[in-house]
C-alpha cells in the first residue's frame, strides 16, 4: 500500500466502534410529514418562496438563498405545505421551517431518477457551477459550507488541486465509506465535474486505512482516469478537517486565518462530490443523503438513505428502535456532534449521522485539578495549548486568549477527549472564541 | 425513556485519568523500591510505609479541618509524593523525621500552594531539603548495602561514592588513590551502594521510566536532555583534567541524577508544557547539577537544581509555545 500519510501535529486515536461497516445502504420509506428548517447551511438562513396551502412536487425549489453564502432548498416530498413556523432543529433553537404533509411521492419531471451512470460531461466549469448552486448543494461532511461558493475563487486565487475528502475519521460514522462503495464510479465523475469547475488538473481522494476495500475499489476506478489519485491515510483524528487533510496528502499549510484555496486547495467530502453528480448529470437537487445511525445498544446499526426532513425518530425505528437505556442522541459522530434534545428533529443537509449512547455513555465525569500534564497540547492539531486558552476564557481574559489563536481552534475535541483531569476545555475554547468573534466584529465596525 | 442528556462534544472520552497516571507512576517506582528493600532491608520498608501513609494523612487532615474543601486524597499523588520523599532519604531515617518531611512535602510542598496541580515545586523535593538542611547529620548517615537473602548484621553507614570522592578530594588525595576504593559500575548500576534509599539502582530507574515512556506518562524529552547535559558536561571536564574530574559514567549512575531524570524533573506539574520548554528544563537541570557537584558545597546538587528549575517553568512557558499551525512564512505559501 505503499506510504501512509497523516498530518504533522497532534491528533488521536479514539476506539473507531464503525458498527454499521459493511451494511448497505437501505431506502427509508418517506415519512407522512416532513420538516424543512431553513437553515440547513452555513452562512444567511434561505428564504422561503412557498406558503401555506401550496402543493408541491419532490425537487421543486420551495427556498431561495438568503444571501452569497446561502444555498437553495428543495422539497425533498410531494405533498402540501401544511404551514411555515418557528420549529426546534437540531441547534436546539427554535427556527423557520417549511413542514410539508406528503402525498404520494410525484418528482419534477426533468430529474433522472434511474440508476444509469452517465458519464459523459458536456457542460462549461460555468454551467456546472451553475447547477451545482440551482441544486442547493453544501458541504455534506457536516459544515455544510455552500459548495458552489468554493467553486468560485476569490478574484487573483486559483486552485491547483481539488482533494475529495473520504477521510470519514469521526468515530462510529460509515455513510461515506459504504457511499465510496456503492456509488464510487458516481464519485469519480463526480470529482471530474468539480475538477472542470475549479479548472483544477490534480484530484487526490483521501481515504483513511481503515476502509481497505474503499481504498481499493476508489484506486481501480481511478486508475481509468487523468489526474485522479488515491491516497491511503493513516487512521488518525482529525484527519479529516480541512486543513488537516489538506496537510497530510499534499504537505501544505493552510496559514491561521485564511482558506485552503490560499494553499491552492479545494476539499470536498464525497458525499458533496456524489451530489454534485447527481445535481450536474441527473439535475436532482440536494433533497436525500446517506444517514449513518448506530449506536452499542442500537439492535439494527445500519446505513440509511433518507429525504431531507424525515424526523431522526424514522430513523431510530429503521435501525431497531430505541433502546431502553439511551441516555444521549447524538446528531453527527460523537467528536464533533451534537447532543440533541429530541427525536423529533429533522435530518438536514448536513446530518452525517445518528448515534445512540447508553446511558452510562453518556455522562461526563466530574472535573478535577489540571495536573499540566500538557496532553491536550500535545493532540492539538491546530499546535495550541487548550489548558491555556480555556484558563484565559474562564478568567474572561479574551484579548489575551485571541492572541494565542483561540480562532484557530477547529473544535475537534482531541483535547477534552485526552484531558485526565476530564476538564471541558472545548467547552470553554467555544466561548473563548465565540467572544473573541464578537470583539473581532466590533472592530471591524469601528 | 429518561431524559436525553445534552452536553457540549467531544461526547467521547479517553480512559485517560489523573488517578491512572499516578497509579502509573507507582506502577514505575515498584522495581526501585524492590531493589531498596532488597539492599536497605526492612529499614526501607518502614521509610517508604510511613511516608506514604502520613503524606495521605495530612493531606486529608488539611483537606478536611484547615480547607474544609473537597477530599481528594484518592487521586493517588499523596501516594507518589510520599514514595518519592521515601526515596530521597537515607533507608535509617528516624520515623519522626520521616514524619515531619511528610508534613512538609504535603503541608509546605503541595497544600499551600492550593493542592493538587498547583503547586510551582516538587513537593518531595521541597521536603527533602527542609529535612536537609535541618537534619543535616541523619540526613547524610548512609547505610551500606547489605542484600537482604543474607543475615541481617548491624548497620553500618557509609558516605556514598559522590561523598566519598568529594572528601577524598577535599583532603588532596588524587583519585588513583580513591577508585579502587568505589563501588563496581556494575554494582552502581545493580544499586549497590550507599545513598537515598530510591536512588541507588540506575538499572531499576531505568526500567520504571522504560514502562512511564510507553505509557505515555513522561516524554522523553526531560530525561534525555539532563542526562545528556550531565554526561557532555563532565565529560568535558574529565577529558580535560582525568586526574582531579571523575567519569562521566560515575557522574551519571551516581547520587540522584537518575531518579531526578526520571521521576523528580518529569513531575508534570512542575515541569514545562511544551517540548522545547522541556528540552531546556533538562539542560538547566543537569547543568546546575554539575556546578554544585564540581564547585558546590554539597557532593550532590540534583535536588537544588530541580528546585531553582521548577521555580523558571512560569517563565519557560511563557517562551516556548508549540508550533502553531498555519504559522507559515510568506514565501512557503504557493
Amino acid at each position: 500500500m505503499g506510504l501512509l500519510k497523516t498530518f504533522v501535529l497532534g491528533g488521536i486515536h479514539p476506539p473507531e466502534n464503525k458498527l454499521s461497516a459493511g451494511q448497505p445502504v437501505r431506502t427509508l420509506k418517506v415519512p407522512d410529514q416532513v420538516v424543512v428548517p431553513m437553515g440547513q447551511n452555513l452562512g444567511a438562513p434561505s428564504k422561503p418562496v412557498v406558503k401555506r396551502g401550496d402543493k408541491v412536487k419532490t425537487g421543486q425549489l420551495i427556498a431561495e438563498a438568503g444571501g452569497f453564502i446561502s444555498a437553495r432548498i428543495h422539497s425533498p416530498v410531494s405533498g402540501t405545505v401544511f404551514k411555515i413556523d418557528q420549529v426546534m432543529d437540531m441547534s436546539g433553537y427554535r427556527r423557520t421551517a417549511v413542514i410539508i404533509k406528503v402525498d404520494g411521492d410525484e418528482w419534477m419531471e426533468d430529474i433522472d431518477r434511474s440508476d444509469t451512470l452517465v458519464t459523459e460531461i458536456n457542460f462549461s466549469p460555468e454551467e456546472i457551477i451553475e447547477k451545482v448552486k440551482d441544486a442547493g448543494i453544501v458541504g455534506m461532511g457536516g459544515a455544510t459550507f455552500p459548495t458552489h461558493v468554493k467553486l468560485m475563487p476569490p478574484p487573483g486565487k486559483s486552485a491547483d488541486y481539488l482533494l475529495i475528502n473520504g477521510v470519514e475519521c469521526e468515530p462510529y460514522l460509515t455513510a461515506d465509506h459504504q457511499l465510496m462503495l456503492e456509488k464510487g464510479a458516481e464519485i469519480i465523475v463526480g470529482t471530474r465535474l468539480l475538477m472542470k469547475a475549479l479548472k483544477v488538473k490534480k484530484a487526490v481522494i483521501g481515504i483513511e486505512n481503515n476502509k481497505p476495500d474503499a481504498i481499493r475499489q476508489m484506486t481501480e476506478l481511478a486508475a481509468k482516469e487523468e489526474g485522479i489519485t488515491v491516497q491511503p491515510l493513516k487512521v488518525k483524528y482529525p484527519q479529516g478537517g480541512e486543513k488537516q487533510l489538506i496537510k497530510a496528502v499534499t504537505g501544505r499549510e493552510v496559514p491561521s486565518g485564511k482558506l485552503p484555496v490560499e494553499v491552492g486547495c479545494v476539499v470536498q467530502n464525497v458525499g458533496t462530490t456524489f451530489a454534485v453528480y447527481e445535481a450536474v448529470m441527473k439535475n436532482k437537487p440536494l433533497i436525500e443523503r446517506v444517514v449513518t445511525v448506530t449506536g452499542k445498544a442500537l439492535s439494527n446499526p445500519s446505513n440509511l438513505k433518507v429525504r431531507i426532513g424525515t424526523p431522526i425518530k424514522f430513523l431510530v425505528e429503521e435501525a431497531g428502535g430505541l433502546p431502553e437505556d439511551t441516555g444521549k442522541v447524538i446528531g453527527g459522530g460523537p467528536m464533533m456532534g451534537k447532543a440533541l434534545a429530541t427525536l423529533d428533529v429533522p435530518v438536514v443537509k448536513g446530518t452525517s449521522g445518528v448515534l445512540l449512547m447508553r446511558e452510562a455513555e453518556s455522562h461526563r465525569l466530574p472535573e478535577s485539578p489540571c495536573i499540566r500534564c500538557s496532553k491536550c497540547t500535545q493532540v492539538c492539531p491546530m499546535g495550541l495549548e487548550p489548558f491555556l486558552l480555556s484558563r484565559l476564557s474562564r478568567m474572561g481574559r479574551f484579548e489575551d486568549a485571541e492572541k494565542e489563536k483561540v480562532m484557530d481552534c477547529i473544535e475537534c475535541g482531541s483535547c477534552q477527549y485526552t484531558c485526565p483531569a476530564h476538564i471541558p476545555l472545548l467547552d470553554y475554547l467555544r466561548l473563548g472564541k465565540n467572544k473573541v468573534g464578537a470583539l473581532i466584529r466590533a472592530r471591524s465596525k469601528k | 425513556m429518561n431524559m436525553l442528556t445534552i452536553s457540549g462534544s467531544p461526547h467521547l472520552h479517553s480512559d485517560n485519568s489523573t488517578r491512572k497516571i499516578m497509579f502509573g507512576v507507582v506502577v514505575a517506582l515498584l522495581p526501585a523500591m524492590l531493589v531498596a528493600v532488597y539492599y536497605f532491608g526492612l529499614g526501607a520498608l518502614e521509610v517508604i510505609v510511613l511516608s506514604v501513609f502520613f503524606s495521605v494523612f495530612f493531606e486529608w487532615l488539611i483537606q478536611k479541618y484547615l480547607i474544609k474543601g473537597p477530599l481528594t486524597i484518592t487521586d493517588g499523588s499523596a501516594v507518589v509524593t510520599g514514595i518519592l520523599l521515601a526515596f530521597n532519604v537515607p533507608s535509617n531515617l528516624p520515623w519522626w523525621m520521616v514524619i515531619i518531611g511528610a508534613l512538609v512535602a504535603i503541608g509546605i510542598g503541595k497544600m499551600s500552594f492550593g493542592g493538587l496541580g498547583k503547586n510551582i515545586f516538587n513537593p518531595a523535593l521541597v521536603s527533602r531539603v527542609f529535612l536537609l538542611v535541618s537534619f543535616p547529620v541523619a540526613m547524610t548517615s548512609w547505610p551500606k548495602p547489605h542484600p537482604i537473602t543474607k543475615v541481617l548484621v548491624d548497620t553500618v553507614t557509609g558516605p556514598t561514592p559522590l561523598g566519598y570522592i568529594k572528601e577524598g578530594l577535599g583532603a588532596g588525595k588524587t583519585l588513583s588513590e580513591l577508585i579502587p576504593h568505589l563501588p563496581s559500575y556494575a554494582q552502581q548500576l545493580m544499586g549497590q551502594m550507599g545513598g537515598s534509599l530510591g536512588e541507588v539502582s540506575a538499572l531499576a530507574i531505568l526500567l520504571g521510566g522504560i514502562y512511564m515512556l510507553w505509557k505515555k506518562i513522561i516524554t522523553w524529552e526531560i530525561p534525555v536532555s539532563m542526562l545528556l547535559t550531565v554526561f557532555v558536561f563532565s565529560g568535558i571536564l574529565w577529558l580535560i583534567n582525568p586526574q582531579h574530574y571523575m567519569d562521566p559514567v560515575f557522574n551519571l549512575l551516581t547520587g540522584g541524577v537518575m531518579l531526578g531524570a526520571v521521576f523528580m524533573a518529569t513531575d508534570m506539574v512542575t515541569s514545562p508544557m511544551t517540548r522545547g520548554g522541556q528540552l531546556l528544563f533538562g539542560f538547566g537541570i543537569g547543568l546546575i547539577t554539575m556546578l554544585i557537584r564540581v564547585w558546590g558545597a554539597y557532593p550532590e546538587g540534583v535536588s537544588f537544581a530541580i528546585l531553582l528549575m521548577n521555580s523558571v517553568v512560569p517563565l519557560i512557558n511563557r517562551g516556548f509555545k508549540p508550533r502553531r499551525f498555519g504559522k507559515v512564512k510568506a514565501a512557503t505559501v504557493k
